[in-house]
C-alpha cells in the first residue's frame, strides 16, 4: 500500500538521474573519441618510445600534457603529503582546546576556498616577487605544483587527523603501557595502524591535483609547450588541454583528441577516487573487526 | 610537527594577507566607487565588478534549488524507497560523480547541453545563465546528496522501530519522520552546495558566455567572479584590472570562509 505515489515517483526519477548522467557521460565520451583512442592519441605521428624518452617531439598527441600533469601531481604530492601528515598528527595527537579548534577551522577554511583563489595566490606571489627580490620571477611548473599542493593540503590533514582519531582506544593505551614516549607511540604504533587511511588521503589528493584546472590556468600552463623542460618553465597539462580543445579546436581531429583527453583524465581520476574509497573502506572494516 | 601546523595556519594567513595587500589601494574611495559599479569596460576606465558578483550569486542561487530537490529525492530512494540493490547502484553512481573533473563536465556540456538549449529556445548562442546553472547543479548534486545521505544514516536507525510500531509505509516514514529529523543535514547541504557553486571556475567559464553584464533572462549570458579572474589573467591588461581581480578574490574568499563557518555552526548544533 502506498499513499504517496507522487512522492515515490519523484524519488525514483531523481534516483535515475545520477545513473543516467554517469552512463551518458561515459557513452558520449567513448562514442566521440573511439576513433582517436590508441597510441596515436598520445603520441601523434611520433615513435612512442622516443616520445616517452623525450627524444622526439610530439606534435598532435596528448603525451606532453600527460607528462605535465604527472609532474604537477608529483610536485603537489611532495608539498602536501609530508606537511599534511605532520599537521594531521599535530591536530589529532598534540593540539588541545583552543589551538586545536582554531587550527581545524583554518584547515576547513582552506578546504573550502575555491581553487581559483589558490591560483590567484600564486599569481600574486609572482607579482610580489617581481616587485621585490626576484625581478625575473615568472609563472612556472614549480609554482603551479606548490599551489596545487596547498589546494590539496587540507585533504591530507583531514585524512590523517580523522584516521588517527578513529583508531580504537586500546591501541592508544598500548604505547604508554610499553613505556614508549608519545612520539615513539605515534611513530611505531599509531601511524602504521593508520597507514591505509592516510594512503586514501594521498590518493584522493592526487586525484584532486590532477583534475584541477583553475589553479594551473593562473600559474603557468600554456597550450603548446611540449614536454616540461625544467621546474621554472611553462608546461602543458591535461585539464587545460581539454579546456582549450573546447574553446578553440581547429578541426574534427582536434576535437576528437579533446574527447580522448577528457576520457583519459576521467579514467585517471575515477581510478584514483575508487582506489581512495577502497582504501578508506578496508581501513574502517579492519578496526571494526579488530575492536 | 608544531612547525607544520604553524605553516598550515600561515598559508591561510598568507592567502588572506596577499589578498588584502593587493586590495589596499581599494581603500581610496574613488577607486572603490569605481569597482563597485556594474560598469566593466577596461578600455574606457570602467572596472566595476558588481555585475560579476551578481553573476556569481545568481548562478549559485539558481543551481542550488535545481540540485536540492533531486538530492533529497535520491536520498529518499537510497533509504527505503528503492530495493537494496538499486540503492547501492545509485549510491555508487553518485560517488562516481564526485570524481568527475569539472573540466570534463564543462567540456561535455559545451557539446551536448549548449546545442540543446540553442535548438530548444532559438535565443542567442546557448552559452547562458541557464546552461551554467544546469552544469553547476550537476556538479553540486553529489556533494549535496552525500551530505544528506550521511544525515539520513544518523536519523534512520533511531526511528526505525517507532515507524514500524506505528505501521507507517516506507514513504510515510521518510516523509513524516526522517525528513523532518534531518533538517540540520538539509541546511548543511544547502550551504555546502552554495559554497561549491560559488567557488567553481570551469563551468561558469565554459558555459555562461562570459559577457560582463546583468542578465535579463536565464537565456542571457553572464560572467561569474571566478571566470572573471581567469579571463582577466589570461588577457594581460591594465593594473586597475588586476586590482579588480584581487577585490573579486577577496569577495570569493570571504564568501567561502563564511560558508565554512556557517557549516561548522550548523553541524555543531547552533553553537560556534
Amino acid at each position: 500500500m502506498n499513499r504517496q505515489p507522487g512522492f515515490t515517483l519523484f524519488c525514483r526519477l531523481c534516483a535515475a538521474l545520477p545513473v543516467l548522467l554517469v552512463a551518458g557521460l561515459l557513452v558520449f565520451l567513448w562514442l566521440q573519441s573511439r576513433h582517436a583512442l590508441g597510441p596515436a592519441l598520445f603520441f601523434g605521428d611520433a615513435d612512442p618510445v622516443k616520445a616517452i624518452l623525450g627524444l622526439a617531439p610530439v606534435w598532435d598527441g596528448i603525451w606532453p600534457a600527460c607528462a605535465g600533469t604527472l609532474c604537477l601531481v608529483a610536485l603537489a604530492g611532495l608539498t602536501a603529503v609530508p606537511l599534511g601528515i605532520l599537521c594531521g598528527i599535530h591536530l589529532s595527537e598534540y593540539a588541545t582546546g583552543r589551538s586545536a579548534r582554531v587550527l581545524s577551522l583554518l584547515v576547513d577554511i582552506l578546504a573550502g576556498a575555491p581553487s581559483i583563489i589558490m591560483g590567484l595566490f600564486g599569481f600574486a606571489l609572482i607579482l610580489y616577487l617581481r616587485h621585490s627580490i626576484a625581478p625575473e620571477a615568472n609563472a612556472s611548473l614549480l609554482l603551479s605544483g606548490v599551489c596545487l599542493g596547498l589546494l590539496v593540503l587540507p585533504y591530507m590533514v583531514n585524512a590523517t587527523a580523522t584516521t588517527l582519531a578513529a583508531l580504537p582506544a586500546d591501541l592508544r593505551l598500548l604505547g604508554p603501557a610499553l613505556g614508549l614516549t608519545r612520539w615513539q607511540a605515534i611513530r611505531h604504533i599509531l601511524l602504521p595502524s593508520a597507514g591505509r587511511g592516510i594512503m586514501s588521503g594521498v590518493v584522493l589528493s592526487i586525484g584532486r591535483a590532477a583534475e584541477d584546472t583553475a589553479v594551473i590556468m593562473l600559474t603557468g600552463v600554456v597550450a603548446n609547450a611540449g614536454l616540461p623542460r625544467s621546474l621554472f618553465g611553462v608546461y602543458e597539462a591535461l585539464p587545460f588541454h581539454i579546456y582549450t580543445a573546447a574553446a578553440e579546436y581547429r578541426g574534427p581531429e582536434d576535437l576528437e583528441r579533446g574527447f580522448g583527453a577528457a576520457l583519459v583524465l576521467l579514467a585517471l581520476t575515477t581510478v584514483l577516487f575508487l582506489a581512495a574509497g577502497t582504501l578508506h573502506r578496508t581501513m574502517e572494516n579492519r578496526w571494526r573487526k579488530g575492536a | 610537527m608544531r612547525l607544520s601546523a604553524l605553516l598550515t595556519g600561515c598559508v591561510v594567513a598568507a592567502l588572506l594577507a596577499f589578498l588584502v595587500h593587493f586590495c589596499l589601494p581599494l581603500l581610496d574611495p574613488k577607486t572603490l566607487a569605481g569597482l563597485l559599479t556594474a560598469d566593466w569596460r577596461p578600455f574606457h576606465g570602467g572596472f566595476g565588478i558588481l555585475a560579476m558578483a551578481a553573476g556569481s550569486l545568481l548562478l549559485a542561487l539558481s543551481a542550488v534549488p535545481l540540485a536540492f530537490p533531486v538530492a533529497v529525492g535520491v536520498c529518499c530512494f537510497i533509504h527505503g524507497l528503492g530495493s537494496p540493490r538499486a540503492a547501492r547502484l545509485v549510491l555508487r553512481a553518485v560517488q562516481l560523480m564526485t570524481g568527475v573533473p569539472t573540466v570534463v563536465y564543462g567540456f561535455v556540456a559545451v557539446f551536448v547541453l549548449v546545442p540543446l538549449l540553442r535548438a530548444a529556445f532559438h535565443h542567442g548562442s546557448g552559452f547562458s545563465w541557464l546552461a551554467a546553472a544546469l552544469g553547476l547543479a550537476v556538479l553540486i548534486l553529489p556533494t549535496m546528496t552525500l551530505m544528506i545521505h550521511s544525515q539520513f544514516q544518523v536519523a534512520e536507525p533511531r526511528i526505525r522501530l517507532t515507524a514500524a510500531a506505528l505501521g507507517l509505509t516506507r514513504a510515510q516514514r521518510l516523509l513524516h519522520l526522517v525528513v523532518p529529523l534531518s533538517r540540520r543535514g538539509f541546511a548543511a547541504a544547502l550551504v555546502l552546495g552554495f559554497g561549491r557553486a560559488v567557488g567553481d571556475t570551469m563551468i561558469p567559464l565554459m558555459l555562461s558566455g562570459n559577457a560582463a553584464q546583468l542578465p535579463g533572462s536565464p537565456l542571457d549570458s553572464l560572467r561569474a567572479l571566478t571566470a572573471h579572474i581567469a579571463l582577466v589573467v589570461a588577457t594581460d591588461s591594465h593594473s586597475l584590472a588586476y586590482l579588480s581581480l584581487f577585490a573579486a578574490g577577496l569577495f570569493l574568499f570571504t564568501a567561502t570562509a563564511g560558508v565554512t563557518i556557517a557549516l561548522r555552526w550548523i553541524q555543531g548544533g547552533g553553537r560556534p
